[in-house]
């Protein structure tokens, strides 16, 4: 999994919007998926395809079902992996800050 | 928040370059466990799934009811860390590893059943992110997940 298909999947807003729909209830059909979204069939699929190549999305059979399911593991390791170094960083920064304000009042 | 709701099937799958025996011994042994899995050292024998914390308390117990090694694992679950937690129904736990192309194996979660148990539903639902974002730290790069 790379972090590029995880990005490319996420700067769209339909594919952002089919993720909260599935974030509310996953384990859905792609007619399910389909009936919410002004959207052809062909075009939703075509994003769940993305969303399952950046491993967002995952899939599972059930019977004759292909229920689709968020998989929220990529943006957890996105998380540790660019947003938790950064905002560590500026929390230590500030509390330095804060110790050689103190220090020199 | 009292309205707040978790997916009484939930599915998580991670890719990992590892071995499927390296998962297995992971997420099987409790040097390993203790490593990514909130301190908890997990141990199991032909029937029973035991986590249990540094000092000492069980966390989660639950009944193995398919063992097939170092693809799949299926337990049983219940959260015995919470009074609320504790007092619902078992939930399962299904543990699937397959190898992949270039030493890598994905590693699927699905901890389903949860309709009798929605506390644990919704204490799991961030945690098993967390659980297997340190398992792929610890397994890639020898070290637990910094924090």
């Amino acid at each position: 999994m790379d972090d590029d298909r995880i990005f490319k999947a996420l700067a769209d807003p339909t594919r952002r919007h089919l993720l909260d729909r599935l974030f509310e209830r996953d384990g859905r059909t792609l007619t399910e998926l389909e009936s919410e979204l002004e959207m052809t069939r062909f075009g939703v699929m075509k994003h769940l395809r993305i969303l399952e190549d950046a491993g967002l999305v995952v899939t599972r059979r059930q019977g004759r079902e292909k229920l689709h399911h968020l998989n929220p593991v990529p943006i957890r390791l996105v998380h540790d992996r660019w947003i938790d170094k950064y905002t560590e960083h500026r929390v230590a920064a500030l509390a330095d800050l804060k110790n050689e304000l103190e220090e020199t009042a | 928040m009292s309205t707040m709701t978790a997916q009484a099937t939930q599915v998580y799958e991670v890719y990992i370059k590892a071995t499927p025996q390296q998962i297995w011994d992971a997420i099987t042994k409790p040097e390993f466990t203790e490593k990514y899995f909130y301190g908890s050292r997990v141990s199991m024998t032909n029937d029973d799934y035991l986590s249990v914390a540094g000092n000492g308390e069980a966390l989660v117990r639950g009944k193995v009811i398919e063992t097939d090694a170092p693809n799949r694992l299926v337990h049983t679950w219940r959260a015995l860390y919470d009074p609320e937690t504790a007092a619902e129904e078992d939930s399962r736990v299904t543990w699937e590893i397959e190898s992949q192309e270039g030493g890598y194996s994905k590693l699927r979660v699905v901890h389903d059943q949860l309709e009798g148990a929605p506390k644990t539903a919704l204490s799991v639902a961030g945690g098993w992110s967390y659980v297997l974002s340190g398992l792929k730290t610890l397994l890639e790069t020898g070290q637990p997940l910094a924090g």
